[in-house]
């Protein structure tokens, strides 16, 4: 774990950059920065600002123009918000998505862990070529598995259940669980492993009370990665779950809406936006460990 | 600190009433996965409940479809939680304390199928098999007799449309990301506030395909010439005494204003990446570069890129196999009506609207020939490195 391996730990320490350009000719570099940050944001900007307009409003000036009336309070509305979250069934979306992403992330993870440290420090027969098939599975598109899990999906009567679509996620996020943490995993110090097993710690008792703590990081990166993943599928949901509105996901729900409302926009904003609530907070509250999934999500290739 | 931890592992009654303990939160578990197949299996629980509690009237209106039907559903995600997160840590702590009960010499040899058999059960399920199973499926007719008529199809009009789209967001879309996120981290990696000017570019990620669509959506609306323009892009276009077009369902402008929600999407993603590995080259590499006479923008190209080569090709393929399988804004913007239609899109409309399913594993089929490569590179890159 020197310094190549951990570029992000490294950049961190160092704050001075050696090519940062001096403050006069910076300025049109910070001119760029700014005008891309704002271009970047300007569309997501719309929709919020958008959301919070009164129906009515919406279509007939540019949401840029509801700005010049901030303070306007008739411009302004939560109805929207209302409307999409009871009658277009966006609150039972909501807790549908709990219902499916949670177990969705934490299943793959508690099977993938044993797997990994199984692979990592437990030898016995096939090893090898058991993970080389789980590094084939990688980049499997999950296109192919959509047609005979229906099938067995309706002779099973699991579509259009939760169970269904945790084993279908989480099946789907097992190989690069599996890689990531094996990865991790197969790092830890081999000195740890000796002592607890001259202690008479079984197998399992190592796994829970050493390999688990000391994996917190990349088990938290995989998480972030699979929750987001799940909560912003709508491939899979829309295939084994169905449009049933019990068990509707949001981004189904919002998906849906396009279809059937396609111009009222007073509710496809609200929901669109209600969709990136959750995600959004994660992002906020996790940064680094997000940005760490995403560095460890990009090893998928 | 490791070795203070296990000094307690030894003790075989609490291991009793572990086991013990877990085998009746399996039982427990087995009920709740029965209530979460069940449709109505929020509600009816809760009637039971209020049956023992002697609300009769509630319990009817619940099982009529009527009444508390919010508690019921918070009921359902209580209980989704707890099999869902529960079971499965019941299952390996059931199943490992009994392994560990057996005799040394055969606890051994079936531990580690223990640990690894539930996630080997399920890849085979749900990848192997099933990709067997397509690969068949594509070569045969709605009856299970061999044809090639599926495969023959795909080189007709409309299927030739729809890998050339493929191609194009391939090229575009990857291109695009990769090197829109390289000019990110290069631009930001030379200003103060970098970790500020990052969320902003980075922040999309964290939204979904289907958001995105809706937020692009929006920015792309058209309205008739006679009426006031909402969407910004042809607000601005009409600005410059243009007519309104409707960029995202005509044809073939619709191809790049769906490429470029991707490109917004992926851009954060490559950006991160490519800073940190920005972030690892040396500052001596670089200043020695400097001192030989190169510009900013030589150090750049001909000293930074070739040093994350490694990183810009992750990238690249990471995207370009996202890219590959798109599917949630061209099912979202238009299900691929507008001459915009992608394998995907085609492969669930197969599936779901012409139920042509061996044309739909033809269509998957596809999709897996093309990411072969990268998985012969992933499995030749493992072999190198490891020694198992």
């Amino acid at each position: 774990m020197t310094a190549p391996a951990q570029p992000i730990a490294r950049a961190s320490k160092r704050r001075t950059r050696f090519w940062r350009a001096p403050i006069l000719e910076s300025v049109p570099l910070r001119l760029s920065v700014i005008v891309i940050c704002f271009l970047w944001t300007l569309p997501t900007a719309g929709l919020l600002v958008s959301s919070f307009r009164n129906p009515q409003l919406i279509t007939q000036t540019g949401w840029w123009v509801g700005l010049l009336h901030v303070f306007d309070k008739g411009q302004w509305t939560l109805q929207n918000y209302q409307q999409v979250l009871a009658a277009n069934g966006m609150g039972d979306a909501f807790l549908n998505s709990l219902i499916v992403t949670i177990p969705s992330t934490v299943i793959p993870i508690t099977i993938a862990a044993f797997a990994a440290y199984a692979f990592a420090w437990i030898p016995f027969r096939g090893r090898g070529i058991l993970f080389t098939i789980v590094v084939a599975l990688l980049v499997v598109p999950l296109q192919m598995a959509l047609i005979p899990i229906l099938k067995i999906y309706s002779g099973a009567s699991l579509y259009g259940t939760f169970i269904g679509i945790w084993l279908a996620h989480t099946a789907f996020g097992l190989p690069l669980a599996i890689f990531l943490l094996y990865n991790f995993i197969s790092q830890l110090p081999r000195d740890l492993f000796e002592s607890a097993s001259i202690d008479g710690a079984s197998a399992f008792q190592t796994f829970i009370r050493i390999v688990l703590p000391l994996s917190i990081p990349a088990l938290g990166a995989f998480a972030i990665f699979q929750f987001l993943w799940v909560w912003n599928d709508l491939l899979v949901a829309l295939v084994f779950l169905g449009p049933g509105t019990g068990v509707r996901v949001m981004p189904t729900a919002l998906f849906n809406l396009l279809g059937a409302y396609g111009g009222a926009w007073h509710l496809l904003t609200a929901g669109a936006f209600l969709t990136m609530v959750v995600p959004l907070a994660v992002f906020l509250l996790l940064q680094r460990a997000f940005v760490r999934g995403i560095l460890a999500g990009s090893v998928k290739s | 600190m490791a070795v203070d931890r296990t000094q307690d592992s030894g003790s075989y009654g609490s291991s009793r009433t572990v086991l013990l303990g877990s085998l009746i939160g399996l039982i427990l578990a087995a009920f709740g996965v029965k209530v979460l197949i069940d449709p109505q299996g929020g509600q009816n629980v809760l009637a039971s409940i209020y049956d023992m509690l002697g609300n009769a009237a509630g319990a009817e209106m619940l099982r009529n479809g009527q009444g508390d039907q919010f508690v019921a559903k918070l009921l359902l995600v209580a209980i989704a939680l707890l099999v869902g997160v529960g079971g499965i840590w019941l299952l390996f702590t059931v199943a490992s304390s009994l392994v560990e009960r057996l005799p040394p010499r055969l606890r051994d040899s079936i531990l580690p199928w223990v640990f690894i058999a539930p996630a080997l059960l399920l890849l085979s399920i749900y990848l192997v098999y099933p990709a067997v199973v397509t690969v068949i499926g594509s070569f045969q007719d709605k009856k299970g007799a061999f044809t090639l008529n599926n495969w023959a199809s795909l080189a007709t009009g409309p299927f030739l449309e729809i890998l050339r789209n493929n191609v194009i967001w391939l090229v575009v879309a990857t291109a695009g990301s990769v090197s829109l996120g390289l000019l990110a981290a290069a631009l930001f990696d030379r200003i103060r506030r970098e970790a500020l000017a990052k969320v902003f570019i980075f922040t999309p990620l964290a939204i979904s395909l289907v958001g995105a669509t809706v937020i692009w959506k929006f920015v792309y609306a058209w309205q008739p010439p006679s009426q006031p323009q909402y969407g910004l892009l042809n607000a601005i276009w009409t600005a410059f005494g243009n007519q309104p077009v409707p960029w995202a369902t005509t044809f073939p402008i619709n191809l790049p204003a769906e490429m470029i929600i991707l490109i917004w999407l992926q851009t954060g993603f490559a950006m991160v990446v490519f800073s940190a590995a920005i972030k690892g080259v040396s500052v001596e590499v670089q200043e020695a570069a400097r001192l030989d006479g190169a510009s900013d923008r030589q150090i750049f190209f001909k000293v930074i890129v070739p040093l994350i080569r490694g990183s810009i090709i992750t990238v690249t393929t990471t995207i370009a196999i996202a890219t590959l399988k798109i599917f949630d804004i061209v099912m979202s913007i238009s299900g691929g009506r507008n001459h915009d239609d992608v394998v995907a899109v085609r492969m669930f409309s197969e599936m779901f609207q012409f139920f042509n399913d061996g044309r739909a594993a033809a269509l998957a089929t596809v999709l897996f020939i093309a990411v072969l490569p990268v998985m012969i590179l992933n499995l030749r890159n493992f072999r190198r490195q490891a020694a198992m």
